[in-house]
């Protein structure tokens, strides 16, 4: 088997094509559905329909695509409070999304999380977490099952640069590596943890990758604006893993094009910086290389003209939905359903 | 019928569930090959292998993050924080984590563990390994809270927390480890939300909780002798579920109540009861609501003064019989 960090620097590793048309074609399909759904819910949210707060993951679409595209069904994504792009990923519809984060009944969990806390148990999404860095351990956990049970498959744990300075993502390293879990570790460097440039407040220049050492892992860094380097480099990862090679930690760079969250815009970034990162595009990246490998404009319009009327018909349906029924104030605290705490 | 310790009771009780569940598996600092800092997992690593029961490093936040996603895909994990007081370095997963993970995914996530961990004073480690916690966990919704006052208590209130589908916070008193009890053979599985009445009296209702069950014990036999003033003593065992009907049944009889906390004064759980029975049973009472805590202070290392600090049984028995002569 060939090491993750050898997969992720092959030379030429774009142009190997060992990923194959279908993968390629739903790659494209989910970054595209990404892009076009946070980017209806920063409108939105400019309409007052969105409420609460929103953490968008424009810019950084591929990372989400590769990682979910090179699991299997069974394997476990945790996400961080910028978790649409992963939930939307292992195929949860944009309606229930869109529903979440418009605090609709038809939300995902029906208004009760919010758009920080995006969970769909039955496609493999445990959770995103809003606390920086709890979700770390969490899929360690969830990884010790697994290696238990010896069952085979894998949690996936993404999370940004801002989270490497957290005490958690240190514990859970040290602990996946002692214990040899099946966990993957994905930071998404996206250069600034909330406004501040992480580099600023980062002993190393590399927050994710130059920390693993400390932990016996390779330090590992690929082009996180590329679907496929990110699909190769989580594939070995996660055949790793399943093999029990224990756990892999993969620093993706890309770039996140709006603010930390709704209410930041985003003004502290150099001038240029975001256009020098939008030369970069995935989508953009993505579309050409699909052209690269033969597949017709039509084919790539036609995801596209399905992907905005999936969207549109998102929307239409979500802003028809009702608000959450009153009774499930109190529902769920406790395993009974409701909320008892004595007799 | 045997005599076991608490100590021994809380091995027999881990035990007997990790028997009768394969699913039930156990981690934390030093509790596999050393056998627990207070031996009470001494012999469990022999018994049940190294896959079942690991030693962790000093990472708390690890531990109950790693038991927490052990519980949400389907195992029954037991994870030790070695004292209580180093809850306050993994409170993400008390506080935010375990409570809320089914609330906010509309009943999707399950999160049954059980955190067992030593609590309360008595043993002179001074103020940053003696506290009582038990209200930290009790103000948070989607918690339970448990401290067993005798061994057979830690066997069947652990067995109910390990078979309960709800986050369990297992509070075990580390000066109880070395005191005995009776204790009936075979299985014992409890029930939590269940508070007993470990001496019935009709003068007044002393409500105690973990190592003060047996103060207020030795304070009502001393307030029969030397006053003769019965008390009835509960044990509340678990604070979440509250088994309100067993307190205000007996305030109902004794017109009389007293709280007995080892916590410091603000926000204890006898406040929370007091603000029960003043609701709910106010005109059942003959006299105020007393609630006997330690004084709102950290606890100090020195053993005059700790005993100070801590509710004893003669402080207990002043504040009785001042009240009810007053």
């Amino acid at each position: 088997m060939a090491k993750v960090e050898d997969r992720a620097l092959a030379p030429n590793a774009s142009l190997n094509d060992d990923i194959g048309e279908a993968t390629r074609l739903r790659m494209y399909r989910t970054q595209f559905e990404i892009r076009e759904s946070e980017q209806r819910a920063f409108d939105l949210f400019l309409q007052n329909l969105v409420k609460g707060t929103s953490h968008l993951s424009l810019g950084q679409e591929a990372v989400a695509a590769g990682c979910a595209a090179a699991m299997k069904p069974g394997d476990l994504s945790f996400c961080t409070y910028r978790g649409h792009a992963h939930t939307l990923a292992r195929g949860v519809p944009i309606e229930k999304v869109l529903g979440e984060l418009m605090q609709r009944d038809n939300g995902l969990m029906r208004g009760k999380g919010g758009s920080m806390h995006l969970t769909s148990v039955d496609h493999g999404v445990m959770g995103s977490y809003a606390i920086i860095g709890a979700h770390l351990p969490i899929a360690c956990g969830a990884a010790w099952r697994a290696q238990y049970k010896g069952e085979k498959d894998v949690s996936v744990c993404f999370f940004g640069d801002g989270t490497t300075n957290i005490g958690a993502f240190h514990e859970a390293l040290n602990f996946a590596a002692v214990w040899k879990l099946p966990v993957i570790f994905i930071c998404e460097n996206n250069l600034y943890m909330e406004y501040t440039p992480i580099g600023d407040v980062t002993a190393v220049p590399h927050p994710a990758a130059d920390r693993a050492a400390s932990y016996g892992l390779p330090g590992i860094v690929i082009d996180g604006n590329d679907a496929d380097v990110v699909y190769r480099t989580a594939a070995a990862a996660y055949d790793k893993a399943r093999a029990g090679g224990g756990p892999s930690l993969i620093e993706c760079m890309t770039y996140r094009y709006s603010g930390h969250s709704r209410a930041d815009p985003a003004k502290y970034r150099p001038e240029g910086e975001l256009e020098k990162w939008k030369e970069r595009d995935p989508i953009k990246i993505y579309r050409e290389r699909l052209k690269q490998f033969g597949v017709k404009e039509d084919i790539i319009v036609g995801i596209e003209t399905d992907v905005k009327r999936q969207v549109d018909e998102a929307t239409e349906k979500c802003k028809a939905a009702p608000p959450p029924a009153l009774d499930i104030l109190t529902t769920d605290v406790y395993a009974d359903g409701g909320f008892a705490w004595r007799n | 019928m045997a005599e076991l310790t608490y100590r021994d009771a809380v091995i027999r009780g881990i035990a007997q569930e990790m028997t009768r569940d394969p699913d039930v598996v156990f981690l934390g600092e030093d509790i596999a090959k050393a056998g627990g800092v207070f031996k009470a997992t001494v012999g469990l690593y022999e018994q049940f292998g190294p896959l079942r029961v690991r030693d962790t490093p000093i990472s708390e936040q690890a531990i109950l993050g790693a038991a927490m996603g052990a519980a949400m895909t389907g195992l029954k994990p037991i994870a030790e924080i070695m004292f209580s007081d180093f809850f306050a370095v993994c409170f993400d997963y008390i506080a935010n984590e375990f409570p809320k993970s089914r609330y906010m995914s509309n009943g999707q996530v399950k999160c049954p563990l059980v955190v067992r961990t030593g609590n309360g004073g008595g043993a002179r480690f001074g103020a940053q390994h003696s506290q009582s916690v038990e209200n930290w966990c009790m103000m948070i919704p989607g918690l339970k809270v448990v401290a067993p006052s005798s061994p057979r208590d830690v066997i069947g209130l652990l067995a109910a927390a390990v078979r309960d589908p709800d986050p369990v916070i297992f509070l075990e008193h580390k000066s109880l480890y070395p005191t005995k009890g009776e204790v009936p053979d075979g299985e014992i599985v409890d029930k939590l939300g269940t508070a007993s009445i470990v001496r019935p009296g009709g003068d007044a209702t002393i409500i105690a909780l973990a190592m003060m069950v047996p103060r207020a014990l030795a304070a009502a036999e001393k307030l029969k002798a030397e006053h003769g003033i019965d008390c009835e003593v509960i044990d509340v065992r678990s604070l979440v579920p509250l088994d309100t009907q067993t307190i205000l049944g007996s305030v109902a009889r004794t017109h009389r109540l007293f709280t007995v906390e080892e916590n410091p004064r603000l926000c204890g759980w006898g406040a929370e009861i007091v603000s029960i029975v003043a609701d709910e049973a106010f005109y059942d009472l003959d006299g105020p609501p007393v609630r006997i805590t330690t004084p709102h202070i950290p606890l100090p290392a020195a053993d005059i003064l700790e005993d100070l600090a801590l509710p004893s049984a003669d402080r207990i028995v002043d504040r009785v019989k001042r009240s009810l002569q007053s």
